[in-house]
């Protein structure tokens, strides 16, 4: 799944990289086992066995190792102020979206909070509408209007990037609903994390989904902190996975791409012919949970890196590939290297974009304006009329 | 045509059961009729609505129906009685009593293409749900830089019904109008219900569609044109109720009525008022309040909302903004009481604006600079 690259290479001189190597191994399966075998609430959990291939476990390396490199580039744009605002970074948490995408398809809807571009990136989204989006550019994906919390890719189904807490969560069931009143063949994955797990709202919908049997999967991304408030302290209950009682649930090691991708297999099948399902990753960021947030105060310097060391996402499928002894240490460092240059490239580009201009003030407003007059701060110096 | 019937609804949620206990009928009177086409047919507003609804969803297979009570029971109000039988469960959802969740369930699902239609029992319950109508829907066409359109209508009664005390008897107009992004619209008469829901339905932005509970049962006439289904009327454009030279006074939902009674009081002072019936909060039709206001140099606004911060807050702005030298008199405001609306009938009428209010007002608007000098 090379996505970003499509901006700037012809996909030959990528792709040819790996035809090099993977002659003849290229669609014979290979079995992984999950780190740990999945834990089920009101459901037989799926096997720990995943079949996958070489393309994809070098797939899965590749797109992690972008998103990585894109996260830790924004943390510093943000520090050199090209970014502002809101900044909440994903790393560490890449296996879920990657896992997720390898399950299915752009025709299947995602909807996410603030914590949003890798799960853009995966569903097809470049890195230079990415950061230009971040820099408030006009190359950026919402043309610089959004931010980082408000990134958007309706043709590949993905409906943001929202930014407050719970709320994508009734808007996911929503999806769902609009794709069971079509009777179409597809799944919602609504993405909400640990903290708002508890939100009323998030009860509301997943109960009319279950009354209504919506292809809706509700995926709890449990990082174990909410802001700066651990699980234990914000739930009585942190076993999100069992919280829809009547709904069952699967609890998944959300930094296991593998464990994440059968999951969301699983989920899917059943969405389709039973209703809600609530899958549970257990996952870690490494950042705070924005930009103005150290991640310190409220955790162990050695809790972090502890994770690192044992369970980072991409140093797990690091082991698979030389396991499986389908690149060499040196060719995924030069995969990391690759996915630093295209970063880089991506943000010098995004650099080149312009502010939006003046007039975007007032557009988008509303889809039809009806000619309406619209005020700026000085309503004698600054009117527009609205398409 | 003025009649107010009270009709008992059933028990919704405490709201007015007065049954069939108080009726005010009121003789039409000429000068008021002449302002309506030449009408065969005499619609309630409640029908009007429900018709209204039955042609978009026939019209747009799209078009569904949410919200508590809408189908078994028929609708709370009866606005949607009729079609759960005629188009099914799958388009006329009846709901959990969870606005925060069927909000945001219907704006995901206008996310993904649908044109939903849902149902507040009243206006005061969207509170519970108004980070989706506000965040989840009004601002996602500027936000994805009109990637993400919310073709929605929130619908349902505002304001103040009779007697249901002070949690159910705010008017959200204020609120709503001043979000960029979202469309309010407030129907007066069956036309105006029927004109402004099918362009509401058919409107790719998110409405906010406010109506008022005692206008249901009132009945008013529809021309041939209004009854047809490929009626609309268009989004942002006040009507002149009746025309008039010496104030102008603004009103919308039911106090439009109340003001055309007030203009029929004050005509036998001779003063000739010009009621302007706003149809549309936001966008609010300045032009025509403006060219109003240049034509009588005087204005007076009404609405049975909380005065701060209010409609008629706005519309003195506008004019004050745009035509101020064309004001003879200081802009009158009418509105409801500064207080959390009361339970007793005597206080509850001292909360909300009367006709003699109405008139009160104009008569100042009036005589605040130089008397009236024609006024024959």
């Amino acid at each position: 799944m090379a996505f970003a690259r499509r901006s700037f290479k012809p996909i030959s001189t990528t792709t040819s990289f790996f035809r090099r190597r993977l002659l003849t191994t290229t669609t014979d399966d290979i079995t992984v086992e999950t780190s740990v075998p999945f834990t089920g609430h009101n459901c037989e959990p799926p096997s720990r066995s995943v079949s996958t291939n070489p393309k994809e476990l070098l797939s899965f390396f590749t797109d992690m190792a972008l998103m990585r490199r894109m996260e830790i580039a924004a943390d510093s744009l943000y520090k050199s102020k090209l970014i502002r605002g809101f900044c909440h970074l994903y790393d560490g948490q890449e296996a879920v979206c990657v896992g997720m995408e390898a399950a299915i398809t752009k025709k299947d809807c995602i909807i996410t909070a603030y914590r949003d571009h890798c799960i853009f990136l995966g569903r097809g989204g470049t890195l230079l509408e990415s950061f230009a989006e971040l820099m408030g550019r006009q190359a950026g994906c919402s043309k610089g209007k959004g931010g980082s919390m408000h990134f958007y890719k309706k043709d590949a189904c993905f409906f943001g990037g929202h930014g407050i807490v719970g709320a994508q969560v009734p808007l996911g069931c929503g999806l769902a609903f609009a794709q069971k009143f079509r009777k179409e063949d597809h799944v919602t994955f609504a993405m909400y994390g640990d903290g708002a797990a508890n939100q009323g709202q998030l009860f509301e919908a997943l109960n009319m989904a279950a009354l209504w049997d919506l292809p809706a999967i509700l995926v709890c991304e449990n990082n174990h902190y909410g802001m700066g408030t651990a699980e234990w302290r914000a739930a009585k209950s942190p076993a999100y996975y069992k919280r829809g009682d009547y709904v069952p649930g699967l609890k998944v090691d959300g930094m296991d791409a593998f464990a994440v991708k059968q999951a969301c297999k699983f989920a899917k099948e059943h969405a389709l012919k039973n209703g809600p399902i609530i899958l549970e990753m257990d996952t870690y960021r490494y950042h705070g949970h924005s930009m103005s947030d150290p991640g310190s105060t409220y955790r162990t310097r050695d809790e972090i890196s502890g994770v690192r060391q044992e369970r980072d996402p991409i140093e797990r499928i690091r082991k698979l590939i030389l396991a499986h002894d389908l690149a060499t240490e040196k060719e995924l460092k030069d995969i990391e290297k690759q996915a630093r240059k295209e970063v880089d490239e991506a943000i010098a580009q995004a650099k080149e974009s312009p502010m939006p201009e003046e007039s975007e003030l007032f557009t988008n407003v509303y889809r039809k304006g009806l000619g309406v007059e619209s005020f700026g701060t000085d309503r004698k110096e600054l009117r527009a009329t609205l398409p | 045509m003025f009649g107010i019937v009270r009709q008992n609804v059933g028990g919704a949620r405490g709201l007015s059961s007065q049954g069939l206990n108080s009726m005010v009928r009121l003789r039409p009177i000429a000068s008021v009729i002449r302002n309506y086409s030449s009408a065969t047919k005499e619609m309630t507003v409640r029908d009007a609505l429900n018709s209204a609804l039955d042609e978009e969803m026939a019209a747009d297979p799209n078009v569904y129906v949410m919200g508590e009570e809408v189908g078994e029971y028929q609708g709370a109000y009866k606005i949607t009685k009729g079609l759960l039988d005629k188009y099914g469960p799958e388009r006329v959802v009846d709901t959990p009593i969870t606005e925060a969740g069927f909000a945001g369930i219907g704006v995901g699902s206008a996310y993904h293409g649908l044109r939903p239609v849902i149902e507040f029992m009243t206006f005061n319950f969207s509170m519970q749900a108004i980070d989706h109508v506000i965040n989840s829907a009004a601002k996602s066409n500027y936000m994805s830089a009109g990637q993400i359109n919310v073709p929605i209508v929130f619908r349902g009664p505002n304001g103040p019904a009779a007697g249901v005390g002070a949690q159910h008897s705010q008017c959200y107009g204020a609120w709503y109008g001043s979000v960029p992004g979202l469309k309010v619209l407030v129907p007066y008469s069956s036309e105006d219900a029927r004109g402004l829901l099918k362009a509401a339905i058919r409107d790719p932005d998110p409405v906010v569609f406010l109506e008022n509970e005692l206008l249901y049962g009132e009945s008013f006439p529809v021309s041939a044109e209004a009854l047809d289904s490929s009626f609309c009327l268009p989004i942002g454009k006040a009507k002149i109720e009746r025309e008039g030279k010496d104030i102008t006074i603004t009103a919308f939902s039911k106090m439009v009525g109340y003001a055309l009674k007030a203009a029929e009081i004050l005509e036998k002072d001779g003063i000739n008022a010009e009621v302007i019936n706003l149809r549309s909060i936001r966008p609010l039709d300045r032009a025509t309040i403006n060219a109003s206001v240049r034509k009588t140099n005087r204005l007076v606004t009404v609405e049975e909302g909380f005065p701060q911060h209010g409609i008629g807050a706005e519309i003195c702005a506008s004019v004050v903004e745009d035509s101020f030298g064309y004001l003879d008199a200081p802009v009158e405001r009418v509105a409801g009481a500064d207080v959390p609306t009361p339970y007793a009938a005597n206080l509850e009428r001292m909360a909300f604006p009367q006709i003699e209010d109405i008139v009160r007002a104009a008569k100042r608007v009036c005589y605040r600079s130089v008397p009236l000098a024609a006024t024959a």
